[in-house]
């Protein structure tokens, strides 16, 4: 297989499990060249990339950003706190209007869950979601399943654990659906209320005991809880979370193995991780990022070449 | 219909790599100062051979080389018919100040060794760049590039393939005939 299966990079559902290996194998060389005294590569010197953030992004909006500059592609960005969406502009006019600038490819990221899927049915760019809501980020998954191919060389039968809000979260989604193709075990542990009702359907493990969760686990991926899409009060304080599915360094000392702790960012230290646990060797959050940069040029290069 | 005529049997292959090894030795005497790059994929088996000979015929060992993938460099990489999918990079070597010899087993358009040299500079500013190629098809350039060492030079037309078949240890020279 030399090809990815994909016109655009909507999530993770639609993927099969070549394009998931082709992405990783071709993220590889590009590993490489971000550890070189010249971090850059000229191959898409002739294409045009718009970054559209309809919400606000720290990590994934430089990590795209460098990856598309590593791959000498002219950059527009945009964010949607500055622009004419503020004057009543739909998003099919913004997206339009951009394109008629001669865009090859726009990465989106928007509040609305379905939101690349729907531009990329109506509009001539190539996609990628850089998260819609909460729906999927499928360059996350894919940088965190590489991050554990990484540290254990393989993917398939490791077992791994998501923790926090699995119900507004679509780094949990993508990072199921990633999981799963690539053959391993996936646990989801938090309180039931930010447990999603199609979670069965799903095909994973339910915890809800934290220490549980994690003795039956190779890695931990822990996720932020997002205050911001809740709309009604799902657990009775913050504290009481951290009390009760906060992992500290006591948690991991009670247990009878190491595992590897993951996070998508931002952390909200001392709520999910404690800094000792954040910042500790077990931890491989760092390495995710860097990694960020290598899967989103292998996603930008492999689109790029589809005709 | 395939109309296949071989150019190098195997053991005149062997004599020519031999010989290329022969003229490396008089250029670079000890190799202290010299890296030996093959280009990905197919330079990499010369470039085994080339080693090899060096090592067991004129006892000459630890020579510094690489292995370079020039994927990204390619300066028909949206306009092929195929994707390119980029090969293994192996460059542990620096070539700050010293004599690279690049390698590959057929110079064709000269596009590769231009998109090579591209790719080469990352790893230092080398003292001087030197091809060596297997087959040179000296009609075929689209940019002014010439090897230093050459095992064989033929001309062909371009509807015609020059293939180094290190499984048979062989090079042919494929016409597809679709008459």
């Amino acid at each position: 297989m030399n090809s990815l299966s994909v016109e655009h990079m909507l999530g993770i559902k639609y993927l099969i499990k070549d394009d998931i290996n082709l992405i990783f194998k071709t993220a590889d060389n590009f590993k490489k060249i971000i550890n070189q005294p010249i971090k850059k590569v000229p191959s898409l010197r002739d294409v045009t990339i718009a970054n559209l953030f309809f919400e606000n992004s720290t990590r994934t909006k430089l990590s795209f950003e460098l990856a598309e500059k590593r791959l000498s592609a002219d950059v527009i960005n945009f964010s949607s706190a500055s622009s004419s969406v503020k004057k009543g502009e739909t998003l099919l006019d913004t997206v339009n209007n951009i394109l008629a600038m001669k865009v090859d490819i726009v990465v989106m990221r928007h509040p609305n869950p379905g939101a690349s899927v729907f531009l990329s049915r109506n509009i001539k760019a190539k996609i990628i979601n850089a998260g819609d809501g909460t729906h999927e980020h499928p360059t996350q998954a894919l940088l965190d399943s590489y991050s554990i191919r990484e540290k254990y060389g393989i993917v398939e039968g490791k077992k791994i654990v998501i923790i926090g809000d699995i119900l507004h979260s679509r780094v949990a989604l993508s990072n199921i659906y990633c999981l799963k193709k690539l053959g391993a075990d996936v646990g989801v542990c938090g309180p039931s209320t930010l447990m999603p009702k199609y979670l069965d359907s799903l095909g994973v493990k339910h915890f809800s005991n934290l220490n549980s969760a994690l003795n039956w686990c190779d890695v931990a991926n822990v996720l932020r809880i997002q205050l911001e899409r809740q709309d009604v009060q799902l657990f009775p304080s913050l504290r009481e979370y951290s009390n009760v599915y906060g992992i500290n360094k006591n948690v991991l000392d009670n247990l009878n193995k190491n595992i590897t702790i993951m996070h998508p960012g931002p952390i909200n230290r001392g709520v999910e991780l404690t800094s000792d646990v954040a910042d500790s060797e077990h931890s491989i959050i760092l390495d995710q990022v860097e990694n960020g940069v290598a899967i989103r040029m292998a996603v930008l290069y492999l689109l790029s070449l589809k005709k | 219909m395939k109309n296949e005529r071989q150019i190098l049997s195997s053991s005149q292959l062997e004599i020519t790599i031999k010989r290329l090894c022969q003229q490396l030795i008089e250029s670079h005497s000890d190799f202290s100062e010299t890296v030996l790059i093959s280009l990905q994929p197919r330079g990499k088996h010369l470039l085994n051979n080339i080693l090899a000979i060096l090592s067991k015929e004129f006892n000459c060992k630890n020579i510094s080389s690489g292995d370079l993938d020039i994927s990204f460099y390619r300066d028909d990489l949206r306009t092929k018919q195929l994707p390119v999918i980029p090969e293994k990079m192996n460059m542990d070597v620096s070539t700050e100040n010293k004599k690279v010899v690049l390698i590959d087993d057929v110079l064709f358009t000269g596009r590769s060794v231009r998109a090579a040299m591209d790719a080469l500079m990352p790893f230092g500013r080398p003292k001087l760049i030197e091809l060596l190629v297997l087959v040179d098809r000296r009609l075929s350039r689209h940019i002014p590039i010439q090897p230093n060492y050459v095992g064989k030079v033929v001309d062909v037309i371009d509807s015609e393939r020059v293939i180094v078949n290190w499984g048979m240890n062989n090079v042919l020279i494929i016409k597809d005939n679709n008459e």
